[in-house]
């Protein structure tokens, strides 16, 4: 057997996953089809705030082909409530979630009664025939008003809008002083307010269940991120015991964060198959995504910073309203607290204080969308930098220097309560800074300012960090979540010498197989072609976590490592047997367990196959080499990188172009450098487009006004320039690897350096902020009247569309 | 009413109702699931597919138009095991990650550089405005086609990667140039 002879790990490995996907030899949840199989349909509700006073459903049943039609009320007693696995505070108001509504709907897209047909098109065909009576209840859209004495209420039960709110003080933490006092001794004050504008995860591939409930077991294939949560929590809901489910992600077409939910339409689709006895799938069309999947962000951000005259940081107080919508999903609580932590930055502080209420609206319920709570904050911190810089009348760039962590400081504990590991903030800084041109990029700005150029140049920066790798076990506890944070692996070394790698990660186009074969390839000194991956079925890979939170190198990755060591063992054991020699003598390498000082050698494909045969095994060794691990970091880790970002701004039309992106990122031991890049590329995409192009927008009666992807400004090849990436290497401490977790990176770091790029080309004009997102009307009306004038929560503006038709709507791309 | 297609080198003849989509009637029909459905307003491209040797998004064509056409998807551009050059080009410059919106975007590419065989960055890019991809952004995407473009030129790599100057490098028309 040949041992691979340039490491894997490091190498840009073409993706073993490519094959089937470039051929379209896919199994997307949707291409599923079964002997058999029913179709269903979801009426949702148009009104974003009502009573359902009655529901006919006689001529629906009447239809050509169809089975059934169910309402909230017929499945009351068995649909139970979709689950919240965050409490994030002991008096947090948690309203009922059914599945399907009873006899109120709290947001325009939400479910009221499905049809069960033959074909998709004639279950589609009788939703026309479904007659539902509505009456107004009063609705609630705006954080500010729904906190307000004698405010409407989304659930009168609960007493409030406001469901709780969670408080971080350094002073009562130990981790820092006392914020007041900070802000009281310091020169220079800081103060902002931001809004988060509502975003929509916008994943290609729709969402899809299909439930078989014709085997012993009832099976649910699901384009989600987290099969085996949907596997707990499906049980959980709906009370069948989790031996009877086996829940198998296929193919997953994208998910960032959308697909980390248990949705109302897996839980409606299980218990419809229970109780047709036979197969049943729903697909939903674009327009349900993007009014009934979560959305994320969402928040209003009131930002206090202090410090000297010099520059100095003292203190940051951050005070939040998080929008939940109208119900609590999975984690919808403690997004805007996975936030609390990543404030402070990379920088030294004495005090901080962060204080947030989510508040429930009459709107789509929120949840995870690639960075959760962590983009909101690089975005507040950073944008306060370049303010705080402009008070001062201090390069941005210099300020942030003045108050980033030394990298002679790690590991370095933060004012936030961290314990930051490791990191460079100068070499990647430095990097960046050439590669960009920096200075010259300056000098170039102040001869357009001195020309009164028409198109002026901005320069924006985001020195981020972030903590991912979720997560340790014991911190999540707690926080009061529900799960754990660890990671399983296990590796079948078959008779043949093949290789099986089982994980608890679930894939839906990050690369999974081809870098954990990678990985595996380098332990056991295996060819990389040899190595088979499977994942996402809970019969196969009966127990994980799931992919979400950059978690999936950083904890399973570990946990493969760490079954490949035990591996290693065993088979040193069993080789120094074969080879009739002391277990300190065996040297392995490259696949080979040498017999120090000798020529005596075998490899572990052999060995695998004694292990497999057990003909000749030592006392008290187990038949096989197979082995499992599992993996519970002890700290999270902490990616970083500086990005920066050239716009020019065209003042006369408002037009933001982006003329250059330099992004260096430090995410730790890169196992494949091809597929970083790409993690990279598209992630700052999606940050990219949050601050020029998407928001999702509701009119007064709450109905969503982007509900389609012409409405909804998903950019396209045309709108985005090219990048230039690179990375600086600084290993993490808290796992084997060195690797931190790059999923989030670009998305949390982008946001700010593209606005405050667009702050800096006319904050000359006055403009101290535009809202995101910047389109042309928003950057034009800053220059027009100055900062206010575009800026704080309010504005309903958007991009173009079909939508957009209704003027008040506003303009185009 | 019935129509006759030719789906990838296959004759099929079927009664189709006069509102289903031509995409459906591929995936629902013909079982070619390759083609996927990312949205119900024309925006995405996923579903794109060559009729008669020209890009369409196939939820924007009744599948009775398609009557007498002959169609090209994803699953008709490799033959004995031998990718298209597009294809090849996605694999080698890492231009999918989840893959969903990749069917689309190859047929989409391949029309492209059948209009020009040698597009600058920003052809590319405004030659796939209406193809949308939430993984990628893009880069690698608009690599990969100017990668398959370089490949494609006549003489610059395997007879069978060739264009003939002639027919257009449809997935269609492409099956003929290998078999001769």
């Amino acid at each position: 057997m040949t041992a691979t002879v340039e490491p894997e790990v490091g190498r840009a490995r073409l993706r073993k996953e490519d094959a089937r996907l470039i051929t379209g030899r896919t199994r997307w949840t949707d291409n599923i089809s079964l002997p058999g199989m029913l179709h269903v349909a979801v009426l949702r509700s148009p009104m974003a705030h009502a009573r359902i006073s009655n529901i006919d459903v006689s001529a629906a049943k009447e239809a050509s082909g169809v089975l059934a039609v169910v309402t909230g009320a017929d499945l009351a007693d068995e649909q139970g409530s979709l689950p919240c696995a965050w409490p994030i505070t002991e008096d947090m108001k948690a309203p009922p979630a059914p599945a399907l509504a009873v006899d109120t709907v709290n947001f325009a897209g939400e479910a009221v009664a499905v049809v069960v047909a033959r074909s998709a098109a004639e279950a589609h065909d009788a939703l026309e025939a479904i007659d539902i009576d509505y009456e107004d209840l009063p609705v609630v859209l705006d954080m500010n008003e729904a906190i307000a004495d004698g405010a409407d209420l989304v659930h009168p039960d609960l007493g409030s809008n406001a469901s709780a709110t969670w408080i971080f003080d350094s002073a009562e933490a130990g981790s820092g002083g006392d914020v007041e006092q900070a802000i009281a001794a310091s020169d220079v004050v800081v103060e902002r307010t931001f809004r988060q504008q509502r975003l929509i995860p916008a994943f290609m591939e729709p969402r899809s269940v299909v439930v078989d409930p014709t085997g012993e077991q009832i099976t649910m294939w699901s384009a989600t991120q987290i099969p085996h949560i949907l596997r707990w929590m499906t049980s959980a809901v709906t009370g069948v015991p989790e031996t009877k489910i086996r829940v198998i992600a296929p193919d997953v077409g994208g998910g960032f964060g959308g697909k980390l939910q248990i949705t109302p339409e897996e839980i409606v689709t299980f218990l419809l198959a229970r109780r047709l006895g036979r197969p049943v799938k729903w697909t939903e069309s674009r327009s349900e995504s993007m009014v009934s999947a979560h959305h994320g962000r969402d928040q209003i951000q009131k930002l206090t910073l202090a410090a000297t005259q010099d520059g100095t940081i003292k203190g940051l107080k951050v005070e939040l309203l998080a929008d939940m919508g109208a119900y609590l999903r999975l984690v919808t609580p403690g997004v805007p607290i996975l936030g609390a932590f990543m404030y402070n930055a990379i920088y030294k502080m004495d005090a901080y204080k962060f204080v947030c209420t989510n508040v429930f609206t009459n709107k789509t319920p929120t949840d995870a969308y690639r960075g959760a709570g962590r983009p909101e904050a690089t975005y507040a911190i950073e944008r306060m930098m370049d303010e705080l810089a402009a008070e001062l009348s201090m390069d941005p760039m210099e300020l942030r220097r003045k108050n980033w962590i030394k990298h002679e400081e790690f590991p370095f504990n933060t004012v936030a309560g961290l314990t930051y590991d490791s990191g460079n903030y100068e070499a990647a800084t430095a990097k960046a800074m050439e590669d960009f041109g920096y200075d010259a990029l300056r000098a170039e700005q102040a001869e357009r300012r001195e020309r009164g150029d028409a198109v002026q140049l901005g320069i924006g920066i985001s020195t981020y960090t972030e903590m991912c790798g979720l997560a340790p076990s014991r911190v999540l506890g707690a926080l009061s979540y529900g799960a754990g944070g660890w990671e399983h692996a296990a590796i079948r070394m078959l008779p043949t010498g093949k290789v099986e790698v089982i994980t608890g990660t679930s894939p839906h186009g990050q690369g999974h197989e081809t870098v954990w074969s990678q990985i595996v390839a380098d332990k056991l000194g295996v060819p990389f072609d040899d190595v088979e991956v499977l994942h996402g079925d809970t019969q196969s890979s009966h127990k994980g976590m799931d992919s979400y939170g950059s978690r999936s190198l950083a904890v399973g990755g570990t946990a493969l490592v760490l079954a490949a060591d035990k591996v290693i063992d065993k088979a040193r054991t069993i080789a120094a047997h074969m080879m009739e020699c002391s277990v300190d003598d065996i040297e392995f390498s490259g696949g080979s367990m040498k017999v120090r000082g000798t020529d005596t050698s075998t490899d572990i494909q052999s060995i695998a196959l004694q292990a497999h045969v057990a003909h000749d095994l030592p006392d008290g060794v187990e038949p096989s080499l197979d082995s499992e691990a599992t993996f519970d970091p002890e700290n999270f880790s902490f990616p970083h990188g500086t990005h920066l970002c050239a716009t020019e701004v065209d003042t006369e039309t408002g037009q933001v172009r982006i003329r250059s992106y330099v992004c260096v990122d430090d995410v730790g031991k890169v196992v494949n450098p091809m597929i970083v890049e790409g993690q990279v590329h598209g992630g700052l995409v999606q940050g990219i487009a949050q601050a020029l192009f998407e928001g999702a927008v509701h009119d007064e009666s709450g109905t969503l006004t982007t509900g389609t992807l012409a409405d909804y400004l998903v950019p396209s090849a045309a709108d985005m320039p090219s990048f230039t990436t690179g990375h600086t290497e600084t290993l993490a401490t808290s796992n084997p690897l060195g690797v931190k977790g790059v999923g989030e990176a670009g998305t949390i770091a982008s946001t700010p350096a593209v606005v405050n790029a667009i702050v800096d080309a006319v904050r000359h004009r006055g403009v101290n902020d535009v809202e995101m997102p910047c389109t042309p009307m928003r950057v034009w009306q800053a220059i027009q009247g100055g900062s206010q004038a575009a800026a704080g929560p309010g504005g309903t503006e958007s991009g173009g569309g079909l939508g957009s038709l209704d003027a008040s709507q506003g303009g185009a791309r | 009413m019935r129509i006759t297609v030719t789906v990838d080198g296959t004759a099929y003849t079927d009664e189709v109702e006069p509102r289903t989509l031509l995409v459906h009637y591929l995936r629902e029909r013909l079982g070619k699931v390759g083609t996927v459905v990312g949205c119900d307003t024309s925006n995405c491209g996923a579903c794109t597919v060559h009729l008669d040797g020209h890009s369409v998004k196939s939820c924007s064509v009744l599948a009775v138009q398609a009557d007498g056409c002959e169609i090209t998807t994803i699953e008709g551009l490799s033959r004995d095991g031998q990718l298209h050059p597009v294809q090849q080009a996605f694999h080698d410059n890492h231009a999918l990650q989840c893959g969903f919106c990749t069917p689309g975007m190859i047929m989409q590419a391949i029309d492209l550089l059948a209009d020009d065989a040698d597009p600058d960055e920003e052809t590319v890019r405004n030659g796939l405005e209406g193809n949308l991809c939430r993984c990628t952004g893009y880069q690698n995407i608009v690599r990969a086609v100017r990668d398959a473009a370089s490949r494609m030129e006549p003489g610059s790599g395997p007879e069978a990667e060739q264009v003939a100057e002639q027919t257009s490098v449809a997935g269609g028309s492409r099956a003929e140039v290998r078999q001769s």
